[in-house]
């Protein structure tokens, strides 16, 4: 396997400690592990600021974060700015270009008359002087963070020529103690770990989260019944409700692109577990698979027309594709080592991320789906639940780090990569969500 | 390499917290999972008449205790449901167990190690249970008196990430419930 191993491995640089969680458990913090050799010099100069609707929220800040997170960006420290523009009009390009920087952002916050916070910003390129943005972002003061993600997405589509996904969200379980104490959280927290938002917790197992096309909804396992179940919630309301708790495995939910249908695992009486289509209005069942092998982790090509999953039918777990109608033949698509399960897909559908067994050790691989070329991309022994983000350009997925979980992301071609901790317990299976509208 | 080079900086950025959530995030009350009982979903929809979920009934009790009656778990190898060794011999006990006491109920909870994709642990563990399942039912045991219940690697026995920690959890757990079986009409 190709794999990138150019990635500085045990970086200890821990950092930035997040402070947003309200309701759920402590903060996730971020080390940044790895990063391009040449980033993006940029500035992104403290923004104007409205105090007090901008509720104490430095936006230059956090955008500054996403950036640098992404491994693409260097940031200009503040005390090294030559100045402190706040409009394009006011940015003197040499005067930038003298401190090292390419590109500089500027911007305000405004309190509007509806009650409403606006945050205005522009990117100049301070080598050539262009404006390259100038956009508002209005919303809620609650919304002023997001609106900060938003204004990251637009630097680095600009930028780099790819939609940012810093204004996504991202789902994940969090698990404090042991069995039979264990505590199970599934939390929703904005893609850079902060505004943490528990959405249900329990004493038994919550597994598999999984976001519906819209964002409104996560699909998720749940033991709550000594038994196990998938159910479908609203993350903004908390309202559920239970879509299969059939005799045996009710597991891997996954939901159809136009959100109208989950596949899923179901095990049966006779414990065998295969692939199944719920459409959710009718609750109708449609068998995929019929083979005494373990089939399971099903997830939908983008166009819906077919599942790639993981069986052992073959002896050893590798993953499978197959139509999303009765009666569709699988087609094997992994073939390199012994074992590769846990299939994602990318947004274009053109790479399969999975778990693969690397020299005895569980990694994070991707493969081409035209050419069939692997390449690992994680370096830890337990690494697992690859979730690709919406533009495609980064993984997040669950490592082991000593004797906690973490999340870690890596972007698709092995050159960037984070780490999100909880301070305390451990925390897997993320899910990135979709775009937000 | 060397274009892989790592960006060795520490950056050191505090985030402030925003003060009020994301609009999109108004709720932020913790849902606790309701009780294990067979209405906890009252209200919400789509159960499904297939919901085999007898919670209510499924109390855990001590059981029999006599000799080999007293080892409630099985092992298995990495990637195996083979029962093997002393397995063998607990599962021959609780057969005959079950055997002579037909309105007795068990349930066998598949557990694995902690290696491998979580979804299809929960395959190997419940493939275990179903191997227990079925040396119990050639050895006279009832269908009727054995559900089966897969955690995967979720619920470990041991904690730990070394092969002493693995061979513990990759088990099947005789669990003996004290509601008896209802009579056969």
């Amino acid at each position: 396997m190709l794999g990138p191993r150019g990635i500085a491995g045990a970086l200890a640089l821990l950092v930035v400690a997040l402070c947003a969680a309200r309701s759920a458990q402590a903060a996730l913090q971020i080390e940044i592990t790895s990063g391009v050799r040449d980033p993006v010099p940029i500035a992104i100069v403290p923004f104007a600021r409205a105090v007090p609707a901008d509720g104490g929220l430095d936006v230059a800040e956090v955008v500054q974060h996403d950036l640098e997170g992404s491994g693409r960006f260097r940031a200009l420290p503040r005390e090294h700015m030559p100045a402190t523009p706040t409009r394009a009009e006011e940015i003197a390009a040499a005067l930038w270009k003298g401190a090292g920087s390419d590109y500089v952002v500027v911007g305000r916050v405004s309190a509007m008359e509806s009650g409403q916070v606006a945050v205005d910003f522009d990117l100049v390129n301070s080598l050539t002087g262009a404006r390259l943005a100038t956009q508002r972002f209005a919303g809620a003061p609650g919304a002023l963070r997001n609106a900060a993600h938003r204004v990251s997405d637009v630097i680095y589509q600009k930028i780099l020529g790819v939609r940012g996904a810093f204004a996504t969200r991202i789902a994940y379980v969090a698990v404090d103690g042991s069995p039979p104490a264990q505590r199970f959280q599934l939390i929703v927290a904005d893609a850079d770990g902060a505004n943490q938002h528990l959405v249900l917790e329990s004493r038994f197992p919550l597994m598999s989260p999984s976001w519906s096309p819209d964002g409104q909804w996560l699909a998720y396992v749940s033991f709550e019944t000594k038994h196990s179940g998938v159910y479908v919630q609203l993350v903004r309301s908390g309202e559920r409700r239970q879509v299969s708790a059939r005799a045996g495995v009710n597991g891997a939910p996954e939901w159809s692109p136009d959100g109208r249908k989950l596949a899923l695992t179901l095990g049966g009486s006779s414990g065998n577990p295969d692939i199944y289509i719920l459409d959710l209005a009718s609750q109708d069942l449609t068998r995929i698979t019929d083979d005494p092998a373990i089939d399971t982790e099903p997830v939908w090509a983008p166009d819906g027309h077919s599942l790639y999953f993981t069986s052992d039918r073959a002896g050893s777990a590798q993953i499978y594709q197959i139509g999303a109608q009765p009666g569709a033949r699988p087609k094997r698509i992994t073939f390199g080592g012994s074992y590769n399960a846990r299939p994602r897909v990318s947004p274009d559908g053109s790479q399969l991320a999975m778990v693969t067994l690397d020299n005895g050790a569980y990694r994070v691989a991707v493969q081409d789906l035209a050419s069939g070329t692997v390449r690992v991309l994680s370096h830890g022994r337990l690494d697992e639940s690859p979730s690709f983000a919406p533009n495609g350009a980064t993984l997040i997925y669950s490592e082991r780090d000593g004797d906690r979980g973490a999340l870690a992301t890596v972007s698709t071609d092995g050159l960037t990569g984070l780490r999100l901790k909880a301070p305390q317990g451990e925390v897997r299976e993320p899910a990135w969500g979709p775009f937000n509208p | 390499m060397t274009e892989k080079a790592s960006m060795r900086r520490v950056i050191v950025v505090l985030l402030v917290a925003a003060s009020l959530a994301l609009g999109a995030c108004a709720a932020k009350r913790p849902k606790p999972a309701p009780p294990a009982a067979p209405d906890a979903n009252a209200g919400t929809q789509g159960s499904g008449a297939n919901n085999t979920n007898a919670a209510g009934a499924d109390e855990e009790g001590a059981g029999p205790q006599a000799g080999l009656l007293a080892t409630r778990v099985v092992y298995f190898d990495f990637d195996s449901s083979e029962i093997k060794g002393t397995g063998t011999d607990v599962v021959a006990a609780h057969a005959k167990y079950l055997t002579a006491h037909s309105d007795t109920r068990v349930r066998l909870e598949g557990h694995t190690d902690e290696r491998g994709s979580r979804e299809y642990n929960i395959g190997l563990g419940e493939r275990r249970a179903q191997s227990v399942r079925r040396a119990l039912l050639l050895q006279g045991a009832a269908d009727a008196q054995i559900s089966t219940v897969s955690y995967g690697e979720e619920r470990p026995a041991v904690p730990g990430h070394d092969e002493a920690a693995w061979a513990k959890n990759r088990r099947v757990e005789i669990v003996y419930l004290t509601q008896p079986l209802a009579p056969k009409q």
